[in-house]
């Protein structure tokens, strides 16, 4: 079987429309959760069902595709995905931040400011903030239309209570135009701020849960917080070993079996561009 | 301040073959500020059961109470329970209270719902309980776990803490030994001498005689009746 | 003097069955309001359709808010009424893990309506929460306990106090010393009157218990089969029944 068996980008082009609607009334009304029927994909849940299906259904011929995972464009998954849509779609792939159209990503935002005509694709497990705390689907539907939000108050409080300071490092609630709260995937919260005021259009897929949310751009997005206890956006405190950024996020990695380790930037794109541009770290050979 | 006109009581009993019980026919009466009638007659004779209807507890078939003016025969529950809380007192035969409640606030309840402060209360309930003689060191104590006599001396004390205008006392005197009876009658005396309207049941007959102006025989109402 | 609650010729249906049938009453503020008898009578299910939990097939439940005065809180929008549960109404639950969040400490049990109401200072929140918990006579050390940990005694303690720090005007307490033991239930009831008579709450009560109602209500409605069979003093009702059900109740209980 040739690729060219297949529709361009995987899906139908009926199942692309009901996708597109869903993307248009997620962009209509930012943080809203839309059900749409997600598809079977040639791939299992959690490795980015809904991400890739949002994908095809805004890729068109002439867009370069970016997939960045944990920030890395050069992992298993984000290989993947790639080669997957150069095979049924054709489309030009590139791992540069700033040439690529449409961005899918697992758990990051590009270190690098996105500009307006890109498209930034999110791959999301569960898409409902209040699940943890209330699980009836009917019941946080409710609360979502009634605006009433306080159990995810709860949840911070809950952080406080036993860490003494909002624990939740990751997937960190945020409010979208005073209306909706929202998950904003498991990204760091050292990338909440960039979600907000974004010059790039966001979408948010859930394949498994079936449902698709977005940020227009340049959307207004607040991380909940206390007053007495304001929300901040965390990294380790270290500059990176590679390219010496001191403000990029970073992974930590395990070098030797004495306990030896080293910072690097998360963003592989973002590092190497700056290690080319001749900014070198501690740790670079 | 109390006026009786014309009162009647029949029990029903629905699980007995309905049998109708009538118990009072026809009593009128009416009791002054600072007057005291005593409720006399046999044993059975009525005298618990009218006095009980005085204060709403037992619902009253026919004929009017008048309590300061307010019939309590038609008035809502709501009304009722206000005069209870502000115009007419009982001191019934038993303590009725919630498990747990210290003696001090049993007594000073009445108080706190007339809207006393807690220090004021507090005070007068000390003041009562110190003069009937319970001990100090039981009024942090549940009188639940009293004796029969120091439960109804903490009734007493309940009773007296409010200056109410219509009082109702039932055997106020049983089961005290001389020295608490002394206390009572004399607590009687001062809330006639302040205008109470009081009505008694008293078997004691020398404190009948010291401090009621008249006496009714209930029997006379209840004669002829198959009680 | 304005009711607190005016329930008219409330009437629910479950098929041919009857809920409960035509019920009425005023409910004055500061009044408690006990309602008794046996399994199936409708009581539950006519507290339920008053608290917003059911909807009644016909009936009014005028609520006097403070915002707008009376305001009927069957055709009242879902927002508003939600809102009002979470304000100046509070619902007991007979079970406490009903009405509390078991995987959330005592202290956020306590602290959610705060910040359902948009409370968000933490340290004002945790201070309130501590201080309610001492109220109802659990220890400020236990605050981010999970109920998990608690007996049943103070579970059902952790769930009033989750349910009155917003300090509302209006209780439904459905059973609630039901499932404990008779000295945890003895410590529940002063509990309760006395945040009763010091915050001017007004109370629903349903219960089987007489002695219960006898010790906390000032009113009493008597239910059976779906009907009001009786109403008036508590304890005239109970010392001088006049229906033949309540006469029936009345001699059924135990005389300790």
């Amino acid at each position: 079987m040739t690729d060219h068996a297949y529709n361009f980008a995987y899906l139908d082009e009926q199942t692309k429309r009901m996708i597109r609607r869903a993307i248009l009334k997620g962009l209509a009304v930012p943080g809203y959760q839309v059900p749409f029927a997600s598809r079977e994909m040639p791939m299992p849940y959690g490795w980015g069902t809904g991400g890739v299906q949002v994908s095809a259904a805004v890729m068109t011929m002439d867009d370069t595709f970016k997939v960045i995972d944990q920030g890395a464009d050069d992992t298993t998954n984000a290989v993947s995905i790639r080669s997957f849509f150069q095979r049924t779609a054709g489309v030009k792939t590139t791992t540069k931040t700033a040439d690529a159209s449409v961005i899918q990503t697992r758990h990051r935002i590009p270190e690098e400011a996105l500009t307006e005509g890109q498209i930034l694709v999110y791959q999301v497990p569960i898409p409902e903030p209040l699940r943890f705390l209330e699980p009836r689907e009917s019941e946080t539907r409710k609360m979502h239309s009634l605006e009433e939000y306080g159990l995810m108050h709860v949840k911070l409080y809950e952080d406080i209570a036993r860490h003494g300071h909002i624990a939740t490092s990751y997937a960190y609630p945020v409010r979208v135009e005073g209306r909706y709260v929202m998950d904003p995937s498991p990204i760091p919260k050292f990338d909440n701020p960039k979600l907000g005021d974004m010059a790039a259009i966001q979408l948010f897929g859930a394949g498994r849960e079936q449902r698709i949310y977005a940020l227009p751009p340049y959307t207004n997005v607040v991380s909940l917080d206390f007053e007495d206890h304001p929300f901040e956006a965390s990294k380790a405190n270290h500059a990176c070993g590679m390219c010496g950024a001191e403000h990029s996020y970073l992974d930590e990695v395990i070098v030797d079996d004495a306990g030896g380790r080293m910072f690097v930037c998360s963003d592989t794109d973002f590092c190497e561009s700056r290690q080319q541009a001749g900014h070198m770290g501690k740790d670079a050979a | 301040m109390i006026e009786l006109r014309n009162v009647s009581k029949t029990f029903t009993l629905h699980n007995q073959g309905s049998a109708v019980i009538e118990v009072i026919n026809d009593v009128s009466l009416s009791v002054a500020a600072g007057e005291c009638i005593a409720l006399t007659g046999a044993s059975g004779a009525g005298k618990s059961t009218l006095m009980r209807m005085i204060y709403g507890n037992y619902m009253t078939q026919g004929g009017e109470i008048r309590i300061n003016g307010t019939d309590i025969v038609a008035a809502e529950p709501r009304a009722v329970i206000g005069l209870r809380r502000d115009t007419l007192g009982y001191v019934s035969q038993f303590l009725r209270v919630v498990p747990r409640v210290p003696t001090l606030e049993v007594v000073a309840e009445p108080l706190r719902a007339v809207g006393v402060s807690a220090g004021d209360a507090e005070a007068r309930a000390k003041e009562l309980l110190a003069q009937l003689n319970i001990p100090e060191r039981l009024w942090s104590l549940s009188p639940t776990t009293f004796s029969g006599g120091e439960q109804q001396r903490v009734n007493i004390a309940r009773g007296f803490a409010h200056t109410y205008p219509a009082m109702l006392l039932d055997e106020p005197t049983a089961s005290l030994d001389a020295k608490n009876r002394e206390v009572v009658l004399t607590l009687i005396e001062e809330a006639k001498a302040r205008g109470a309207a009081i009505i008694g049941i008293f078997h004691d007959e020398a404190a009948r005689d010291r401090v009621c102006d008249r006496q009714i025989d209930v029997g006379q109402y209840t004669k002829g009746m198959a009680a | 003097m304005t009711p607190l609650l005016s329930v008219d010729g409330i009437t629910k249906r479950y098929g041919s069955h009857i809920g409960c049938a035509d019920v009425s009453f005023d409910l004055y503020p500061g009044e408690v309001m006990g309602i008794v008898g046996e399994s199936g009578s409708g009581k539950s299910t006519l507290l339920n359709c008053m608290a917003g939990h059911l909807a009644p097939d016909a009936g009014q439940v005028v609520f006097d808010t403070r915002a707008d005065g009376p305001r009927d809180t069957v055709t009242m929008s879902e927002p508003e009424r939600r809102m009002l549960s979470r304000t100046d109404w509070a619902f007991v639950h007979q079970h406490a893990r009903d009405g509390l969040r078991m995987g959330v400490s005592a202290g956020g049990n306590v602290g959610e309506r705060l910040m359902a109401v948009g409370e968000r200072n933490y340290g004002d929140i945790r201070d309130k929460a501590v201080d309610w918990l001492g109220r109802v006579e659990i220890a400020a050390d236990r605050v981010d306990d999970r109920p998990t940990t608690f007996s049943g005694g103070m579970q059902q303690r952790l769930q009033i106090a989750r349910n009155l720090v917003t300090g509302p005007r209006l209780v439904f307490m459905d059973e609630p010393t039901g499932g404990l033991d008779v000295s945890v239930q003895a410590r529940l009831l002063d509990l309760v009157r006395g945040l009763v008579r010091d915050m001017g709450l007004s109370a629903i009560i349903v219960t089987h218990d007489l002695a219960v109602v006898r010790l906390l209500a000032d009113r009493l409605m008597v239910m059976k089969s779906g009907h009001v069979v009786e109403t008036g003093l508590t304890d005239q009702v109970l010392d001088d029944p006049q229906h033949a059900y309540s006469q029936l109740l009345v001699s059924s209980v135990l005389q300790v």
